[in-house]
């Protein structure tokens, strides 16, 4: 037996979609595990998941993308697995991209892959103010990590051991993990690299991103990467 | 101040106080939350027996009227219960979300036990 592998993806009502993004990963990494923390949804995403060869994590109630996704670092970091992938569940990315994502952890290159959609000039759609927003979050990611971020949204990355660590410690902040999450791990002293991947726009037009969402979202990433900026840099004693 | 305001004053103020003990001794109330309440009610107590104290604290902080005092420490007062509150509802909120997390992966591991269980 090689190397352990597991790609985690969240899901919140997601019955369409979920079946081709198992089946997907599949193609692409057979020996990889799949598991599908289904949030607390009310339609038939874990059965359909299961059936498609997935293992699915069932939350007993809805808590968001950030705590699906961090149920499911903490089980990978329990059962032992080398590396693991996050993936979204509506189709957005091109399941592909997982090969050079686990290949620039696994080379050592980096402790936290991320997948960008803007690399290598991408031509994918984004509204003006959505534009915008990521446009402020990406230079304020770049100036405190010193090094070119263009997509801190990305919800497509790939970790080793240590950032599956970190990402299942209380250090990771749950709502809206962005921006602040590359900040506090390039404080920790993790290594941070993107990798050009495709994301296609979403199949069922449902985002994250609706109604006063943005607002709080703004909001939340210019407090929570000031306080990150202000705490001691304690992360990396405590953790490593 | 006038008697009536002054053994109105009281009233309210032991009433409070009171109160607060008794949800305490039926543990309805616990003593980590009880003790911003009680303060309040002592304030109260204290304000309406000693007046003096009242108009210097009205001096102190540049109030005209010693009724304005009040009404700021009670927000005060206020501001900081809720404060409290917040603070709790985080850490509380904190706990909810790895309680459901600490769930969801226990009843995987246990249904994967019992499938297993089955095919054997």
């Amino acid at each position: 037996m090689g190397v352990k592998n597991i790609v985690i993806i969240p899901a919140y009502n997601e019955e369409e979609n979920i079946a081709g993004v198992v089946l997907g990963i599949k193609k692409v990494v057979p020996d990889a595990d799949i598991v599908v923390v289904n949030d607390g949804g009310q339609d038939r995403t874990g059965e359909i998941a299961r059936k498609s060869g997935g293992q699915v994590i069932s939350l007993p109630f809805n808590m968001g993308y950030g705590v699906a996704l961090q149920t499911g670092f903490k089980y990978a970091l329990r059962r032992g697995y080398e590396y693991a992938v996050q993936m979204d569940a509506d189709g957005q990315h091109d399941p592909r991209d997982i090969l050079s994502l686990l290949q620039a952890v696994k080379s050592g290159e980096a402790d936290v892959a991320i997948g960008s959609r803007f690399l290598e000039g991408n031509s994918y759609r984004i509204p003006a103010l959505r534009r915008l927003g990521m446009f402020i979050f990406s230079f304020l990611a770049s100036v405190f990590t010193g090094q070119r971020i263009t997509d801190p949204t990305s919800g497509y990355q790939a970790l080793n051991r240590r950032g599956l660590m970190f990402y299942a410690s209380d250090y990771y902040p749950v709502d809206f993990p962005d921006a602040d999450v590359i900040i506090m791990l390039h404080r920790a002293g993790l290594k941070v690299k993107e990798v050009p991947v495709t994301m296609h726009s979403s199949t069922t037009g449902r985002s994250m991103h609706s109604g006063l969402k943005p607002l709080y979202y703004i909001f939340k990433m210019f407090l929570s990467i000031f306080v990150t900026l202000l705490r001691k840099n304690t992360v990396k004693a405590d953790m490593f | 101040m006038p008697l009536r305001q002054k053994i109105f004053a009281l009233v309210v103020g032991i009433s409070v106080f009171l109160f607060i003990l008794e949800m305490v001794r039926r543990k309805k109330l616990r003593e980590e939350y009880s003790w911003l309440w009680l303060l309040t009610g002592m304030g109260i107590i204290v304000l309406a027996v000693w007046y003096d104290l009242l108009l210097f604290v009205s001096h102190f902080i540049g109030a005209v009227v010693p009724t304005t005092t009040l009404f700021i420490f009670s927000l005060v007062f206020l501001l900081l219960i809720s404060l409290q509150f917040s603070v709790k509802i985080s850490s509380l909120a904190d706990q909810n979300k790895k309680l459901a997390q600490e769930l969801a992966i226990l009843r995987h591991e246990m249904e994967e036990m019992q499938s297993e269980h089955l095919v054997d």
